[in-house]
């Protein structure tokens, strides 16, 4: 495994381990290119994830002070925990569940398709589908989506089937169990799922992708990748010329080091990104780095989400097998005759009995409640994941007051719903209710947002300099070394889960930041 | 009701009336004995080191009315409770806050009902009483906090009929992930 010395200034630099950073350095040490990867969290092996919903969340998750403010729920029931996110080698790559979706065409352009819309500050992508059609391949394949390159899709758990045979019964006709990187059969050197049911907790069988066990491991067989644990970097420097030179960050001991670069590139997540480069503010830079357009950590968006359970008069068992274990993909489309622009997708989910109880209807109690519980085992449920509005004012602050134990401020996030998710989120609450009293439903219930699992947008890609954070590479518009390899750079979210075109996206950015560095552009 | 039932027909029948109404209140289940709470019914103590016992009382029926599970026998809500016993003992705060918790609680029973909260019979006058105090930060703590001292006792997982760890049993690929046959 390699190893570098902190005053080498011919390494790339990247922030965070995730699906974004995880992948760029993979990529990068491949192409022989000598990578340090700085990650905040500790490393875990999959023989340490546990089955166990709170011990988990104790040890994989992002449990460092946040802050929030705004309409949303999760101010209320969860202010201190805006996003549910890890923080450990791999990143949320742990906690995801796989579902694999391209965006749509249209998503890419929604400036254009949907037009101006009060209060949204839409912008079209500066890529289009087409464009991004051969890396959305390349990531289809090395993470094994299943419905890709003759890959076959995962058998439907209980959930699924009630999911199915609702949907189908109200009219709906693209509902299959979904676009995987989880393995339908043994590929990649990892095994088949074995349906055990604790995806959120980290995968025991090793058949969901993670950059944990599927990316890092081949990075560093290269003996050009060194992933430092347990790093968090708080600053990043630049020079009189305003390229960056590298950064400072708190080892395991709290030590401050610096590491020099010739590129870093910053993948700490939508909230850890923009508060980075906020806090890297300097005479020549006094708003943060790359902030010339002022909208760093603006548009933040978190997906129109939400959930519907029901309850049936015979079991179900939900929690058996893949969490999310199919999708309806009908509403996905953009057809505002529904009231709103863009779409959703409705996906199965299940919580086991605990998180059940603490996100099923946070602050609720008394029987209402509890019999609804009483219910777990009858219990089925949907995920909503749809396209929300990016909004200036819904954004990544540093906190004036709280700071984390090395002294940096904390992440800030404001959040109101814009009308249109609003509208888009009754629907889809709507629908879901639909689906489930078709097959026989006694209750339903409208579960609200959970703390954020998608964070987009903060470090917008855009065209022109003055509208986002950088530009069509993921390079950031104000200095020519700073990249940004996560799902902040997207433009607006679309209806589908975002990990699939963060690895796209990062594979294409190894490849591009390859090439500048041979043309010495870099 | 689950132990009125039992005191009214078991040993207690000869109770005089007074004594038979407090018997049958829901707290009667559980004795203050000294320092210790004693469940006769359910065979179990409970030493309380740093609250009142009666405190501690209390605050297991609050819980058993936060979160009515007919299921779920006393015990599981005193050890939900339990912790918080040990938490006062770390910190003053704490102390004083489910110390006045308490009373204010008992001060809105008895102005109602002229008894304090474990002796309000019924769950539902109990209920009413609980909406009185539910937007402050007593009963917030308390409520917050049994999500997980409650939920997350993994012996009564099996009464609500999840499965919990399923990985060294293989997952369910062999154990019924798609069972469901009624649709
Ligand atoms: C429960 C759950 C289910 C999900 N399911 C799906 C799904 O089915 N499909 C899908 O597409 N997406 C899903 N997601 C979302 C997906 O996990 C994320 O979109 C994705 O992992 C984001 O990648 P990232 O690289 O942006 O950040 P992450 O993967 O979160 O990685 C960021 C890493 O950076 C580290 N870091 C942050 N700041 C610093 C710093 N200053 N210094 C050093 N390190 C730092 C963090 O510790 C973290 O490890 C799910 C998420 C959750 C929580
Ligand atoms: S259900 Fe499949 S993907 Fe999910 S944790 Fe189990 S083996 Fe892994």
């Amino acid at each position: 495994m390699a190893q570098f010395d902190r005053n080498d200034d011919s390494v790339v630099v990247i922030v965070g381990s995730g699906a974004g950073g995880g992948t760029l350095g993979t990529d990068l040490a491949r192409r022989g290119i000598n990578t340090v990867i700085l990650e905040a969290g500790a490393r875990y092996e999959i023989e340490d994830f546990v089955n166990d919903e709170w011990a988990s969340f104790g040890q994989l998750a992002w449990t460092d002070a946040r802050t929030t403010s705004g309409t949303w729920r999760v101010h209320r029931n969860f202010p201190n925990l805006p996003a549910w996110i890890v923080k450990a080698v791999g990143g949320t790559s742990i906690h995801w569940a796989g579902a694999s979706l391209r965006l749509q065409e249209h998503e890419f352009r929604t400036r254009s398709v949907y037009g101006g819309l009060g209060g949204a500050n839409l912008l079209d992508w500066p890529i289009t589908l087409a464009e991004m059609e051969p890396w959305y391949a390349k990531a289809e394949d090395r993470m094994g989506t299943t419905r890709t390159n003759n890959i076959p899709g995962l058998p439907g758990n209980n959930n699924f089937k009630v999911l199915e045979a609702g949907a189908r019964k109200i009219g709906y006709k693209e509902v299959n169990t979904g676009r995987m990187s989880i393995n339908s059969e043994p590929r990649d050197g990892r095994g088949a799922c074995q349906q055990i049911g604790f995806c959120f907790q980290g995968c025991k069988s090793g058949a969901k992708w993670s950059t944990l066990y599927a990316e890092i491991p081949k990075g560093e067989a290269t003996g050009k990748l060194e992933v430092r644990e347990q790093c968090q970097v708080l600053h990043i420097e630049h020079d009189a010329r305003g390229l960056v030179t590298g950064v400072v960050y708190a080892d395991k001991d709290g030590a401050l080091q610096r590491q020099k670069a010739r590129v870093v590139a910053v993948a700490g997540n939508s909230l850890e990104s923009p508060r980075l480069l906020l806090n890297s503010a300097s005479s020549m830079f006094p708003d943060g780095l790359a902030n010339s357009s002022g909208q760093v950590g603006r548009n933040y968006m978190r997906h129109t989400t939400g959930s519907v359970y029901a309850i049936f008069d015979k079991p179900v068992h939900m929690y058996r097998g893949t969490t999310m274990a199919g999708v309806v993909r009908d509403e996905a489309v953009n057809d505002s005759s529904r009231g709103f622009v863009g779409g959703y997708e409705l996906e199965t989910l299940s919580l086991g009995f605990a998180f059940t109880a603490a996100f099923l209807d946070p602050g609720a109690w008394g029987r209402s409640f509890t019999s609804a519980l009483d219910s777990y085992d009858h219990m089925a449920g949907l995920w909503i994941v749809g396209e929300d509005m990016p909004q200036e004012t819904n954004r990544v602050t540093l906190d004036p007051v709280v700071r984390d134990r090395f002294g940096m401020p904390v992440a800030s996030v404001h959040f109101d719903d814009h009308a249109n998710d609003l509208a888009m989120r009754a629907h889809a609450y709507d629908r879901g209710r639909a689906i489930y009293e078709a097959v026989g439903a006694v209750r339903t219930f409208p579960t609200p947002p959970y703390p954020s699992t998608h964070n987009l947008g903060t470090n917008r890609m855009s065209e022109k300099p003055r509208d986002g954070v950088v530009n069509k590479w993921g390079q950031t518009h104000d200095i020519r070394n700073l990249f940004i390899a996560d799902g902040s750079q997207f433009t607006t979210g679309g209806a589908e889960n975002p990990t699939l075109t963060i690895v796209a996206l990062a594979t294409r950015q190894a490849d591009t930041i390859a090439g500048m560095m041979a043309r010495k552009e870099i | 009701m689950r132990q009125s039932e039992r005191a009214s027909t078991g040993p207690g029948a000869r109770l005089d009336r007074r004594e038979f109404l407090k018997a049958g209140a829901a707290a009667a289940a559980i004795a203050v004995s000294g320092s210790a709470l004693i469940h006769a019914g359910e065979a179990w103590g409970l030493e309380v080191r740093t609250l009142q016992p009666a405190t501690v009382r209390t605050l297991i029926l609050m819980a058993r009315d936060i979160y009515p599970h007919d299921r779920l026998a006393d015990k599981y809500y005193a050890i939900a409770i339990k912790p918080w016993d040990i938490k006062a003992a770390q910190d003053a705060a704490t102390r004083t806050m489910l110390e006045d918790g308490v009373a204010t609680l008992d001060g809105f029973a008895k102005a109602r009902h002229r008894q304090p909260y474990v002796d309000v019979a019924w769950e539902a006058d109990r209920v009413v009483l609980l909406r009185h105090i539910q937007d402050g930060a007593f009963f917030e703590t308390v409520r917050s906090g049994l999500i997980v001292s409650l939920y997350n006792q993994h012996e009564i997982w099996p009464l609500f009929g999840y499965e919990g760890e399923s990985a060294a049993k293989g997952g369910y690929i062999h154990r019924g992930f798609n069972d469901l046959e009624w649709l």
